[in-house]
């Protein structure tokens, strides 16, 4: 399948993510896997970047796979998502 | 069906959570035909939960949310342009650019908007905000930076709650207003909603509990300068979130023939919408804010669910249902359930808490602002509310679900002895739109 062109024009951010917060049990794992984009706050609060810089890419990778409920999604520009 | 029909293919008019979410589920599920997303914004869909936090705070940029696509959509994008008119006998949807689009089937993910402060009170003025979208937060941020004298916030629902913690972490003197006699009063009750009034003194914000807002008043340039309150007191405040919750988004459905208004539209169990006889129609559905349906966790209750976990779980249900035969459509059961952060405190909760007769703490205490309090009604347990304590939630969502008696898992906390207490809740709304209905 390939993208209308303007689709892919419209995208500007390398890197996507988003937590399911419902799910997420604060294990912090995703914090140990990649501290540069996931932080824990106060006793619970998973506070996180939604569009960290693509230099991130692997660390992410490992958080979404560390999270112990499957919490985290993750969507890089070539479409691929873990 | 005719064949410009067949080959326009399914369209989700909604690009947000909902209509994202929905797109995925339909090309998960093996669906390969044409597939059109519209939206009202010109943005791709973005998460909207950490507008009311981390944008306001200036954390995050207001474009930083735009969410994941779990899967490549092939999809035809028409944002910029709401849907304003639906012709079911054309299978057509009019945008607001004035095209027509057709469709084959159709998913209905419009969502809900923010309820505006009517113009006759002086909502016209400058500096009066609503909170719904991602251009609204951007707006408010600006504002929020240019440091306000005092930030007046009305409504104590989760979006003014948030709202008043981010002021304060951004030293900005605030006063809520609110009928109710605390914070979350609807959703939680003053028992629970009590713990964030003390959160909103500690922080130094100003709390008018019991008041009404009646109008705003502006200066010779027409930015807001004060409100009035029903009680002849006024409040100065040169910047004004409005955060009286939503309406559905259901405009451009009336004169379709479909059960829709500002409640909502109404769908069977499977999602599938009424038409005005009571028949499904079997092109269109429905999922996420904007439908109301049977759910059969309440006796089959007809109930719209404004969350974030409803949008992903309703539109993925209704896409496997819109690529299903007729005689295998699936019921959608869903357990609410809801998270916010604010004052340092990470709230989650499950279950509806309408009607509850009592609340009690099952884990921590009241006092330490760290607890799991489950909620009542005749004996049976409904709702569950956490602060700080999220890992007990998921064994009393099971619960809930399962119907448990009140309060659950008796042999399990750390409580001596459980107290249920008055949950108070306020009375009902006596402006309510609509009358709620039952199925079958």
């Amino acid at each position: 399948m390939t993208h209308p062109t303007e689709t892919v024009s419209s995208r500007t951010i390398a890197l996507r993510v988003v937590v399911d917060l419902n799910r997420c049990q604060g294990y912090a794992q995703c914090c140990y896997a990649a501290p540069g984009a996931f932080e824990v706050r106060g006793h619970e609060i998973l506070f996180y970047d939604p569009a960290p810089p693509r230099a991130r890419r692997g660390e992410i990778e490992r958080a979404v796979q560390a999270c112990p409920v499957r919490a985290i999604s993750l969507q890089a520009d070539d479409g691929e998502t873990p | 069906m005719n064949a410009a029909a067949a080959d326009a293919g399914i369209v989700v008019v909604g690009a947000s959570l909902a209509g994202l979410r929905g797109a995925e589920a339909l090309r998960r599920n093996g669906y390969a035909g044409r597939l059109t997303i519209v939206g009202d914004e010109p943005h791709r869909p973005y998460d909207r939960p950490p507008l009311s936090k981390h944008v306001l705070s200036g954390e995050l940029a207001p474009n930083a949310t735009e969410l994941p696509e779990l899967l490549a959509l092939d999809a035809d994008w028409r944002l910029g342009h709401a849907a304003v008119a639906l012709d079911r006998a054309a299978r057509t949807i009019r945008l607001g650019d004035g095209t027509d689009l057709a469709y084959e089937r159709l998913l209905i993910a419009t969502g809900a908007q923010a309820r505006p402060w009517p113009d006759a009170a002086g909502g016209g003025l400058a500096n009066i905000f609503t909170l719904r979208g991602r251009d609204d937060a951007a707006r408010l941020r600006t504002a929020l930076a240019e440091t306000p004298r005092r930030v007046l916030i009305v409504g104590a629902g989760l979006i003014g709650c948030e709202a008043v913690s981010c002021c304060r972490d951004l030293g900005l003197p605030v006063t809520l207003v609110d009928p109710n006699p605390t914070p979350l009063a609807r959703s939680l009750g003053t028992w629970v909603g009590g713990v964030i009034a003390e959160c909103l003194r500690d922080a130094g914000a100003t709390f008018h509990a019991g008041a009404q807002v009646l109008r705003f008043e502006g200066d010779a340039a027409g930015r807001v300068v004060r409100a009035h309150l029903a009680d002849g007191r006024a409040v100065e405040a040169d910047l004004v979130i409005v955060a009286l919750g939503a309406t559905r988004e259901t405009g451009w459905l009336s004169g379709a023939g479909l059960m829709a208004d500002a409640g909502g539209v109404t769908c069977d169990g499977a999602c599938r919408v009424l038409g005005a006889d009571g028949t499904p129609c079997p092109d269109i559905y429905a999922a996420g804010d904007v439908a109301r349906w049977p759910n059969p966790f309440y006796g089959g209750r007809l109930m719209s669910v404004e969350h974030w976990g409803n949008a992903v779980a309703q539109a993925a249900h209704a896409a496997c249902n819109m690529l299903a035969p007729a005689g295998a459509q699936q019921v959608y059961r869903h357990l609410p359930a809801f998270w916010s952060s604010q004052f340092g405190i990470n709230i989650k909760a499950v279950g509806l808490t309408e009607g509850a007769d009592a609340v009690a703490i099952v884990q921590g205490s009241r006092a330490s602002r760290r607890f799991l309090a489950v909620y009542g009604r005749a004996g049976r347990s409904i709702a569950a509310v956490s602060f700080d304590q999220a890992r007990w939630l998921p064994a009393y969502a099971d619960a809930i679900a399962a119907g448990q008696a009140f309060p659950p898992i008796r042999d399990a906390s750390d409580q001596g002895a459980f107290t249920p207490m008055a949950p108070g809740f306020p009375p009902a709304r006596a402006t309510s739109t609509h009358i709620e209905a039952r199925h079958g």
